[in-house]
């Protein structure tokens, strides 16, 4: 059974509206939680007698910051500009939230960023901390997200870069020659969300066996998984199973 | 050697494969051809003594000398990290204590933190929380480092450290047991506070602790810096200086036996560490000698620590006061040994019903955590321990990276191994010391 919203309005059908209050306890989300973004409960399909089920998330996209930024935010983002002259073609935006800076970089530009932000005497963002993935199914075409954290030793300071590719085309350049570090990162990202990195040395899978096939932190990856009975009750597999989101 | 059932000489791309499980390295090497067979290709592990876990080093060797190494990992990916994304926030840290099990409060203080940061909560955690946490992190720290010193000690051939450190180590897993319950996987650090109040006893205990350690400490070094097979294995071995650790993202011991005092404790201050008295060991050399010289000091300063804590600790709540995050935290054993408040029982069996709707909602739907990302690092025993929470407004994290310093430093191992001694491939791998559960997560 699907939720009454699912239906086109074709004709005397009323569309509900989503009810009063719902965005107030429940914050309107990016990304949504599931891919449908509707119902609280995660289960379709089943008879829905809470109401629940009418729930419907809002998306709400990810601001651009506006200037002044606060902290050195301001700062690195001027002396990157100065030290890059495709700035302004390869920063598709700046965001700041929660006392964090992000760059949003486009993707075939990620090493050169790197390379400026690593290299410029008023940046010197010398250590790599972290590289991870980041699957947004449902919210972004572009949806592989890889996200960089970069470490200023010299100014104690830390900036977030994003680089999105679409899993059509999972490719950006990786930025092993710039930070060596990089390397087992870029390979996890691979081996667990199928990102490309052209130009890696070495891009085999690393935490999951070599024949593994499909990229398990996609948030498209079946589960699997088989019902278990319980004291008399069968619990579901984790992602068909009937839970909160 | 032996033949055996594994791969045959056939089967492989090129070369004989022997399958040896011990004996002397003449014997193994008499079967070869000098001439012909210079370079043999030896698999260590990933089930094997010396590497600190399931560790698989791929080493390729001319003689004793090392030419390539490679380390496989993975063999011990739980998907932790994928497993967090199907629990709320609160069943996180019961995870993630699983992933580095030599420093379970690292993983949980800094999974704590991200939460709380996405939850923009950060500066109402009590001050006792706060406190308990850095007291915890340092004991946890001595722990972690003593089961170092022990395992390296044993890799390199000493046998008496290796029962000595886990021996004073207990001591450490019998307070971590009085406070939390358990010896290990505690999940004691919690988003919003810990768990439950440090009980008396365990104040006592911590007190005879730090009266014992000094001494301890002194015995160890008496036992190996001064005893030439100690120094032999370490001086000059398995070099790494402060620009090869930056570009291979070394940090922690490892980074500061170079010389780089680069202590998140200390540069990017967290819970309060700007507040303590405190020292960052350095040593000059780089070698396995510096990361063993840093180590020890860096026990001794964690004691400092621990005593500051210890005096800090100020009656108070341990949790934030914010009823729709706080889990109820002045718990006690009951019959079944497990932690309970039976004051809350009461009350939401027998008084109100407000109250056990609220407890069911908060314990089986969890709190929302406004949709964002953070990367919060705090200094683990073995460097920068990272975390990256990206929240989509739901009860679940959407993802959760761990920037693991087992896992980044393990890449180092062919820098240093590389042209030396297949036995210092041991010490270098030993002195970087990487824990696989953290690793493979």
């Amino acid at each position: 059974m699907t939720s009454p919203t699912d239906k086109p309005n074709d004709g005397g059908v009323p569309v509900p509206v989503t009810p009063a209050g719902a965005s107030s306890t429940a914050p309107a989300e990016y990304p949504p939680a599931s891919p449908a973004g509707r119902g609280m409960f995660g289960n379709q399909g089943t008879g829905d007698v809470s109401g629940y089920g009418g729930l419907v998330r809002q998306r709400q996209p990810i601001e651009e910051a506006s200037r002044p930024y606060g902290s050195y935010f301001d700062e690195v983002r001027d002396a990157l500009e100065e030290a890059y002259p495709a700035f302004g073609d390869a920063i598709e935006k700046v965001v700041v939230d929660r006392g964090e800076l992000t760059l949003h970089v486009r993707p075939e530009r990620i090493a050169e960023v790197c390379q400026v932000l690593r290299d410029d005497l008023a940046l010197r963002f010398e250590l790599c901390s972290s590289v991870s993935g980041v699957d947004y199914l449902g919210a972004d075409e572009r949806r592989l997200h890889v996200v960089y954290l970069l470490t200023s030793m010299t100014y104690r300071r830390r900036v977030r870069l994003e680089a999105a590719v679409s899993v059509e085309a999972p490719h950006l350049p990786s930025v092993t020659g710039v930070y060596p570090t990089a390397d087992w990162q870029e390979r996890e990202a691979y081996d667990m969300f199928g990102i490309v990195f052209d130009g890696h040395p070495n891009l085999t899978r690393i935490l999951m066996p070599d024949d593994w096939e499909g990229h398990p932190q996609r948030k498209d990856y079946p589960l699997g998984g088989v019902p278990v009975e319980y004291k008399g009750a069968e619990i579901q597999p984790p992602d068909t199973r009937r839970s909160y989101q | 050697m032996t033949t055996s059932n594994y791969a045959s000489e056939h089967e492989t791309d090129e070369g004989r494969v022997f399958t040896v499980t011990g004996g002397d390295w003449d014997t193994i090497v008499s079967g070869t051809d000098p001439i012909n067979d210079e370079r043999i290709v030896v698999n260590m592990g990933p089930q094997h003594p010396s590497t600190h876990g399931v560790l698989r080093l791929i080493l390729e060797l001319e003689g004793e000398t090392v030419r390539e190494a490679r380390s496989v990992v993975g063999y011990l990916h739980t998907g932790i990290e994928k497993n967090l994304e199907y629990r709320n926030w609160v069943q996180g840290s019961t995870f993630v204590t699983r992933m580095d099990y030599l420093a379970p409060i690292f993983n949980e203080t800094g999974y704590a933190l991200a939460v709380e940061k996405l939850l923009g909560i950060t500066d109402d955690i009590t001050e006792r929380a706060t406190t308990i946490r850095v007291l915890m992190m340092e004991l946890n720290r001595i722990s972690s480092h003593l089961v170092w010193l022990a395992t390296t000690g044993m890799e390199l051939g000493a046998i008496s450290i290796m029962l000595y450190g886990f021996r004073e180590r207990e001591y450490i897993l019998d307070i971590f047991e009085t406070i939390t319950g358990l010896r290990m996987n505690h999940a004691y650090v919690r988003p919003g506070g810990v768990a439950q109040d440090v009980p008396d006893d365990a104040i006592r205990k911590i007190r005879e602790f730090l009266k014992v350690m000094p001494k301890k400490l002194k015995e160890y070094e008496d036992l190996l810096s001064g005893q030439p097979i100690w120094t032999e294995r370490t001086k000059n071995v398995a070099v790494l200086d402060v620009t090869g650790c930056v570009a291979l993202g070394v940090t922690g011991p490892v980074l500061r036996s170079a010389g780089l005092a680069w202590d998140l404790r200390k540069t990017m201050p967290y819970c309060g560490y700007e507040t303590y008295e405190f020292d960052v060991p350095t040593h000059p050399d780089g070698d396995v000698w510096g990361r063993y010289q840093v180590r020890l000091a860096e026990i001794r300063e964690s004691m400092k620590l621990v005593e500051q804590a210890l005096d800090r600790l100020k009656p108070g709540p341990v949790m934030v006061a914010d009823r729709k995050i706080a889990w109820p935290a002045q718990l006690a054993i009951g019959v079944d040994g497990m932690g309970n408040s039976l004051e809350h029982v009461a009350k939401i069996m027998g008084q109100s019903m407000e109250s056990l709707i609220h407890h069911f909602k908060l314990v089986t739907e969890g709190f929302r955590v406004p949709p964002g990302q953070v990367y919060v690092a705090i200094e683990a025993p073995r460097g920068e321990l990272g975390v990256h929470a990206v929240s989509d407004g739901g009860t679940r994290p959407y993802r959760v990276h761990y920037r693991e310093p087992s896992f980044v430093n393990l890449q180092a191992l062919p820098a240093m191994a590389e042209g030396g001694l297949i036995a210092d491939v041991i010490a270098g791998g030993a002195s970087l010391d990487p824990v696989m559960g953290g690793c493979d997560r």
